[in-house]
């Protein structure tokens, strides 16, 4: 059985056909990609897996449960991680305590107890930083870990957003478009980081990205979307040879940046 | 300047880093302690409306400075408060039971009408409370047989373990009583804000859809919210209905909300420190309006006092101020100066220069 199976999912804003019967299914331990150009509908699908929409039909599947009968708070709890394609990270807070609210899901006490801020509050404050620290190890996030998230710049808020989401201790991380607005290099590490998620940390790995040099290296297969409906499946370089998928990117300017890689 | 070298997570952990920063604190609760020793009965009267304006702050301040909630009707969580306290009392219940629970009794109420008032925002929701503020104080008017009506209602003296802690009786006493309540809710404060639940307030406030997407519960935590502000906030009126002695409705009129609201926002929205310089202006600036004012008349012999609204004038005119030029209210001038004196000479006067927060257009998208 697939870690998460997505079936003849759809969802319509009035007469807008935001996702049109889109199936897809990620398997455990996978990088699985969703291309296509803008407005195709890759975050509506992400919000729906998130249950930020409610879909008009289909079904999601994660580890074989229903995630429509869940409310968008409950999702975290099977194991499930996301990021943002417009940062959504709390501003005013640090990169720290925006990591430790990832751990929100982990949580053991209530808040009385955290009002008296008993014993076991501290052993579990100790417990969630260390994990916490971990993950800004491995992303090298250490030097900014007192700064407020409003002062910083683009590049490492992408990083703190994925942080966070790495925080939860996942089994799946949705990226939505991880490497938009990165410089060749800050992509490169994100290929790295994607990489060892998945050997190292077991994780599965959903990503919308425009980006064809980051899909083709870290992707295992690739879905193309356009208008809410599947192209194509296949491997990146499949995907990217299908004649449906190269038409409709053609007259979308948004072929070209992809073809080059700096969408 | 002073840098903390920390040697474990628990530097982070604890309320303050270092003895030195434990010293300040211990030094500031021994001042306030021996106050009643230091200034004579009016200005320790002043001290002790402070101190319960400061504890009502606190009550709104978690609501609106770290859930980024608005609330006009925190007079009526007073009101509640204060009744349910002197109430209890009249009905012969000694004070150590029924102050916690008038603070349960707002706070459960509070936490109900956040069921429904949860799902808006902004000014709907400051209408929403605005409303409930209305329907408390008829409420008040109309149980006149439990409330006094009208006619108001007397908060009996507080007897605790055979001593006499009245206002008027023994100053000192009451004065030390609000102190350790004040303290008390200060440190449950502080603890919330280091703690998970403290940071799922500031999730909520900052960005709705990242919180949900990581487990938290929005409207949950908004009824906690709720919950404990109110709850904080009718302590606070329970105090300001014995400091009073006699009251009735009027106490607890929209201008106290409107007021809270000046406590929390000039004072520093977000900061736990904010809702004290917030109380100290809220309770001394109409004490130095009247000191000027009888200073003009006895010098040059202008009368102010037949001007009416000057306070509001005044008040207004200090918020719109602050609002322009300091939206981090007093504490955020605070640090900044300390910040100064601490850099000297170091210190750019762009330091502080507010930053561009980078636009947020389609949220999720
Ligand atoms: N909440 C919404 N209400 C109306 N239309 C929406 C909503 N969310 C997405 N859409 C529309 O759905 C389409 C797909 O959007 P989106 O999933 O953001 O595209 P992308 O593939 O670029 O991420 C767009 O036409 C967008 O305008
Ligand atoms: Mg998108």
């Amino acid at each position: 059985m697939s870690l998460l199976q997505v079936t003849d999912l759809a969802v319509h804003f009035g007469g807008v056909k935001a996702v049109d019967g889109v199936s897809f299914d990620v398997e455990e331990g996978e990088v699985f990609s969703i291309i296509g150009p803008n407005g195709a509908g890759k975050s509506t699908i992400f919000n729906l897996i998130s249950r930020l929409y409610e879909p008009t039909r289909g079904s999601i599947l994660f580890n074989g449960e229903e995630l429509s009968n869940r409310p968008a708070h409950a999702v975290a709890d099977l194991g499930i991680a996301r990021t943002f394609q417009n940062i959504e990270l709390f501003d005013h807070s640090t990169v720290l305590d925006n990591l430790l609210m990832g751990r929100h899901g982990h949580r053991a006490t209530n808040w009385v107890q955290d009002l008296l801020f008993l014993p076991k509050v501290r052993t579990e404050e100790r417990a969630h930083r260390q994990k916490v620290e971990e993950v800004m190890e491995f992303l090298e996030l250490e030097a900014y870990r007192d700064k407020m998230i409003a002062g910083l710049p683009y590049g490492v808020r992408k990083v703190v957003e994925i942080g966070r989401a790495l925080a939860m201790g996942p089994k799946l991380i949705l990226l939505d478009e991880p490497a938009s607005g990165l410089s060749v290099e800050e992509s490169q590490d994100v290929a790295f980081w994607i990489e060892d998620m998945r050997r190292d940390m077991g994780l599965s790995v959903l990503m919308v990205e425009h980006d064809m040099r980051l899909v083709t290296q870290v992707s295992d297969r690739v879905l193309a979307v356009a208008n809410g409906r599947s192209l194509a499946l296949g491997s990146a370089a499949e995907v990217q040879n299908d004649p449906e998928v190269q038409a409709a990117y053609l007259g979308s300017d948004s072929f070209l940046a992809a073809e080059e890689g700096v969408a | 300047m002073r840098v903390v070298f920390k040697t474990s997570y628990d530097k982070d952990i604890d309320l303050h880093p270092d003895w030195w920063d434990r010293g300040k604190i211990a030094a500031l609760l021994v001042l306030m302690a021996l106050l009643p020793f230091l200034v004579g009965e009016y200005y320790l009267a002043e001290a002790t409306n402070t101190l319960i304006w400061a504890l009502a702050g606190m009550g709104l301040m978690v609501l609106v400075g770290h859930s980024g909630q608005v609330s006009l009707g925190h007079a009526a969580f007073m009101a509640i408060g204060a009744y349910v306290d002197a109430g209890l009392m009249t009905a012969g219940v000694p004070w150590i039971i029924a102050f916690p629970l008038a603070g349960l009794a707002a706070g459960c109420f509070g936490a109900l009408v956040a069921i429904p008032a949860v799902r808006m925002s902004g000014i709907y929701l400051a209408i929403a409370t605005l409303a409930l503020f209305v329907i408390v104080e008829e409420m008040i008017i109309i149980l006149e047989p439990l409330t006094g009506g009208v006619g108001g209602m007397f908060a009996p003296s507080i007897m605790l373990f055979g001593i006499d802690f009245d206002r008027y009786a023994s100053l000192s006493n009451f004065y030390w009583l609000v102190l350790v309540v004040v303290s008390l809710v200060t440190w449950a404060y502080a603890n919330l804000l280091r703690s998970p639940t403290g940071r799922s307030f500031l999730a909520v406030r900052d960005s709705e859809v990242s919180a949900r997407a990581l487990g938290i519960n929005v409207t949950r935590t908004k009824a906690v919210v709720f919950g404990l502000s109110c709850g904080v906030t009718g302590l606070a009126g329970a105090l300001m209905g014995h400091f009073i002695s006699f009251f009735n409705y009027e106490l607890f009129s929209i201008f106290i909300s409107i007021n809270l609201l000046l406590v929390v926002t000039i004072g520093g929205l977000g900061f736990i420190q904010g809702a004290f310089f917030g109380a100290i202006l809220i309770t001394a600036v109409p004490q130095m309006i009247a000191i000027l004012r009888d200073g003009l008349n006895a010098t040059v012999g202008i009368d102010l006092g037949s001007v009416p609204g000057l306070d509001t004038l005044i008040f207004a005119v200090i918020l719109v101020g602050f609002i322009i030029y300091e939206p981090t209210g007093l504490y955020g001038r605070w640090l900044k100066m300390r910040a100064y004196v601490q850099l000297f000479p170091l210190a750019r006067r762009d330091m502080f220069r507010r930053q561009k927060t980078y636009l947020k257009t389609e949220r999720m998208r």
